[in-house]
């Protein structure tokens, strides 16, 4: 197996939310609440959850674009959580980020020449500018763009070809590590096949390990070795992808992929969905004991009472709800 | 990509606008930006105007056979004649009205660049350094600003003119001083709003440190709404400074300035409207093409207006 | 077939822009039979929005309708603005991907629901808060008495896509017309409001019109489908059929190109490329030069939407001329 290069103990992320009312104290909103994983090199995890269940926050936190709250991040056998802004800074260049929003990750005031050399400008700084070039020539054909467009600006590109623009950048220093979030949620779908297309070259090619946050199983399915799924910044379940797929445990999990909807009219018939009821509850204020339940077809007694830690089911295969480790799965 | 590499290149050869040589020249946002402002007739004729206006002020006086404080014995309180030369007549002191306006209208317009300038200068840096850094670093900076905002401005200035004595210098300075106050407010929030952008966060996660993203991503972000200030920052010093000559603290005679000229043009207007006619025309026009002006970029560097 | 309650004639939509006219939708021509789902498939700038927001008259200043839109026999198209709003609201309804669009933030829930119906059916605020209550109840509000005295910021995403769906159903419109409905939300509560369309067309027997990019979506709720590109129909089919046996290469390589749960792919199979620029469409076929099938005589003519088998259509010239024949 190969070496670990990323150990994430009992991560938290929390924000101070102002109350409502002008005297109302303010309240504490935990992002991120205790996860722990770890990560292989040349390992891709699928980071999936709802809209507000912190899953972009846990990839901010890991890089310290979001400071954590406590908790431990060993990168390489090494504590970076206590590490000074400024050495912080130096290990940028071995993890990088690819953001949502294409256009917007790209500053629309420099050429995409000066956007995709820029993490060069700061490590290394050494550089002529015909070397400078040069990288960034070669970076640009890696991800499918043409040279010639070095000196255009980003708000002439589509979202397409800005998130390749917006992968170069961060491959160009060649990182260990690169954090995907919603790379491909805001483009269509045609589109969105040629990017996943191109990070899987790219982790291939380059032995990139990636976490890969999304909301979308079905990419998850192509993309991701493993998956986390997070329900109100907890992970309720954490397994190998050909697990979770064939043997979801966690009834949030099993829910999540059923409601996934099925591009093939006979098979969408013949799902048996499990429709959730009601909303999410507010991170706010979230429920007692075990977050799902109050959404939960099998919620017991006992589950409003303990919060449910993780557990392995089986190697590799953890979930958090103790009555589908006890009993085993039933459909609600 | 592989393989599709060829059919990429296809499609990008059906799209006319690439053009031949290597790596063409994109259009940047501010290029859009005057390429809207192009089409805007009141703003461009305004351009125009104002241009002329700046030009006349410059070079006319080489070419006025008056100095605009000598008096000319011949004539006091000319109305404006073309047989003696005085086309906007004389004062009372017999000095050339032509050569007044000009020359007002010169000071005029350096006193605005000039503290304009230290409005941007000062407010630009103030403002992204207290809207980037951000709590307690900003709290502070901007209570400053709050207490500065407190005091009357007038009072200010009369102040430093009161210790230092009347001189022009301390005017730009001391009406500078106190206009990038609010270039200052303007920046902040404009860069807390771009501070939230992806792009920022971006260029953080590319490690750049917190006074490099201010210089790259933060500043030439901020050029529309700076600029669009400062054209109106720009017409309101200009009345500031009219109206601290008016009160009688700015430019010291014999220079003048377009305010003076006015001040003094309004105690006897009703004898010799020439005196207040000419300055105030000139103050309309350039307030008035400063005000298209700034309307026009507006509307160019913001098109989701239009 | 029975008769139709709304049928397209021609319909092309222009926007007048700086840099030129745009034709957002050109020539498109589709019919709807009571209760019938009818799904539109594009990416974006495939015109699949734009289409009905002609028909409602809500197209942005610059743009500019031409051809018919008629329902139940009258051309919407035509209508001066004020027919048009008796019609819009009561006959025909709309629900958008931003429900926070369709509702006005300063406004009680209540309010909202009630106003429709006492413009459009004269009733009293009594008789009208009953059936506002009774709708928000079958779109499956919990607690349906106290949201209705809310604000529209104080409910979840699903919740208000709930009460836009109400609001649209109030006064039992012939056709709804859905834009992307679910797009904006999470996946578990797409499930939730996907069902709800389903429960609905059959009580309410009210035709919809589903616009989604989500070929995931259109599978488990749409009866016959018509799949946009760059402004046109390029094919049109019952859903079996679109799925099993696709006939437009466009068809054929969204298909290959969308991720699914269900199976283990090794990769996708992308479409190379990106959509053409609606300003500059090519001479022939707009997807010639994505298509893995091309051929020269494809970049020259442009195809027209010909029967390809029963009930279907497709404008692709290589489509077999045997198959054209049998329909």
């Amino acid at each position: 197996m190969s070496k670990m290069l990323l150990d994430v103990q009992d991560i938290r992320t929390e924000f101070w939310v102002s109350g409502n009312g002008l005297f109302q104290p303010k309240r504490k909103l935990c992002a991120v609440d205790d996860v722990s994983f770890s990560l292989r090199e040349g390992e891709t995890l699928g980071v999936v959850g709802e809209s507000g269940c912190g899953k972009s926050t846990l990839g901010r936190s890991l890089l310290r674009l979001i400071e954590p709250t406590a908790g431990k991040v060993v990168w390489q056998g090494k504590d970076i959580a206590g590490l000074s802004p400024e050495e912080m800074r130096q290990k940028r260049r071995d993890m990088q980020m690819i953001f949502q929003d294409p256009i917007a990750s790209l500053d629309p005031r420099m050429t995409i020449g000066d956007i995709i050399a820029e993490p060069l400008t700061v490590f290394e700084a050494g550089l002529s500018k015909v070397e400078r070039r040069g990288r960034v020539l070669d970076v640009m054909d890696t991800v499918g763009l043409s040279g010639d467009m070095l000196n255009r600006y980003p708000h002439e590109f589509s979202g397409g070809q800005a998130q390749r623009i917006g992968i170069a950048r961060a491959i160009i220093t060649r990182p260990k590590l690169v954090v995907c979030d919603e790379p491909v949620s805001a483009l269509d779908v045609s589109i969105q096949a040629q990017i996943i297309n191109l990070l899987q070259e790219l982790k291939r090619k380059f032995g990139l390990t990636m976490i890969f946050i999304s909301h979308d199983l079905s990419i998850m399915r192509l993309i991701s070795d493993r998956i986390m799924v997070l329900y109100l910044g907890r992970v309720v379940e954490l397994a190998d992808k050909a697990d979770l797929f064939a043997d979801p445990k966690h009834p949030y999990t099993r829910a999540l992929l059923s409601a996934a909807p099925v591009p093939d009219p006979k098979t969408a018939r013949a799902r048996q969905r499990i429709v959730l009821r009601g909303d999410p509850p507010s991170p706010l204020n979230p429920p007692s004991g075990c977050a799902f339940r109050t959404r939960c077809p099998l919620a017991e007694a006992r589950c409003a009472t303990r919060e449910q830690e993780l557990t392995p089911v089986s190697e590799g295969h953890e979930i958090a709800c103790e009555v589908v480790a006890e009993t085993g799965p039933r459909l609600a | 990509m592989l393989g599709s590499e060829k059919r990429d290149a296809l499609v990008d050869a059906l799209e006319p606008d690439h053009g031949d040589g290597f790596a063409p020249k994109g259009r940047s946002l501010t290029e859009d930006a005057m390429r809207r402002f192009r089409r805007n007739k009141a703003a461009l004729v305004s351009v125009y105007v104002l241009g002329a206006l700046i030009l006349v002020s410059l070079i006319g006086p080489f070419f006025i056979p008056f100095g605009y404080e000598d008096p000319d014995w011949a004539a006091f309180r000319l109305p404006p004649d073309f047989a003696s030369g005085h086309y906007f007549g004389t004062d009372q002191n017999g000095r050339d009205m032509l050569a007044r306006t000009l020359y007002g209208t010169r000071v005029s317009l350096m006193v605005a660049l000039v503290a304009t300038l230290v409005s941007i200068v000062i407010g630009v840096t103030y403002g992204s350094i207290a809207g980037y850094l951000g709590g307690r670093t900003d709290a502070i900076m901007m209570r400053f600003v709050d207490i500065m905002y407190a005091l009357p401005y007038i009072l200010f200035v009369i102040l430093l003119m009161v210790i230092f004595g009347r001189n022009v210098i301390l005017l730009f300075i001391g009406i500078g001083a106190v206009e990038w106050l609010t270039m200052a407010r303007i920046v902040r929030g404009q860069t807390l709003s771009l501070r939230e952008r992806e792009f920022i966060e971006a260029a953080r996660a590319a490690g750049l440190k917190p006074f490099q993203i201010i210089r790259r991503h933060i500043a030439p972000n901020l050029v529309g709404p700076v600029v669009i200030f400062a054209t109106l920052t720009v017409p309101e010093i200009i009345v500031t400074e009219s109206f601290l000559s008016y009160l009688g603290f700015g430019v010291q005679e014999p220079l003048t300035s377009l305010g003076t000229l006015i001040a003094e043009g309004a105690d006897v207007m009703e004898v010799m409207p020439w005196l207040l006619g000419f300055p105030a025309g000139f103050l309309i026009t350039m307030l008035l093409t400063l005000a298209f002006i700034g309307d026009g970029l507006r509307d160019a560097f913001d098109p989701k207006d239009v | 077939m029975t008769e139709n309650i709304f049928k397209s004639e021609n319909l092309t939509v222009r926007f007048d822009t700086p840099d030129g006219e745009v034709q957002a939708v050109s020539g498109l021509n589709l019919t709807i039979a009571p209760g019938e789902t009818v799904a539109i498939v594009g990416e974006s700038g495939s015109g699949k929005s734009q289409t009905f927001l002609s028909v409602m008259g809500l197209l942005a200043k610059n743009g500019k309708a031409s051809g018919k839109a008629i329902l139940e026999g009258r051309d919407l198209l035509t209508m001066r603005p004020r027919e048009l709003d008796v019609y819009r609201g009561r006959d025909i309804s709309m629900v958008f991907q931003d429900p926070m669009t369709g509702l006005n933030p300063s406004l009680k829930i209540s309010r909202q629901l009630t106003e429709t119906l006492e413009v459009h059916q004269g009733c009293t605020r009594q008789e009208a808060d009953a059936k506002a209550l009774a709708m928000l109840e079958a779109v499956g509000i919990p607690d349906p008495k106290s949201r209705f005295r809310m604000y529209p910021h104080e409910l979840s995403g699903g919740m208000r896509q709930r009460v836009m769906i109400a609001m649209a159903l109030l006064c039992e419109p012939k056709l709804l017309i859905a834009d992307e409905p679910t797009t904006a939300l999470d996946v578990t509560i797409q499930a939730q409001i996907l069902e709800l369309f389903a429960q609905l067309k059959d009580r309410f027997n009210t035709a919809l019109v589903l616009i989604t990019h989500d070929l995931g979506v259109v599978a488990g709720l749409a009866d016959r489908v018509f799949v946009m590109y760059a402004g046109r129909v390029v094919e049109e089919a019952p859903v079996d059929d679109l799925f099993e046996d696709p006939k437009h290469p466009y068809t054929k390589a969204l298909l290959a190109s969308t991720p699914r749960i269900d199976t283990d792919l090794e990769s996708l199979e992308p479409i190379p490329g990106r959509p053409p620029n609606l300003q500059r469409l090519p001479k022939g076929c707009a997807f010639a030069a994505r298509c893995a099938f091309a051929e020269a005589q494809c970049r020259e003519i442009k195809p027209a939407l010909n029967p390809v088998a029963d009930r279907r259509t497709c404008a692709c010239l290589l489509v077999p001329t045997e198959e054209r024949a049998s329909a």
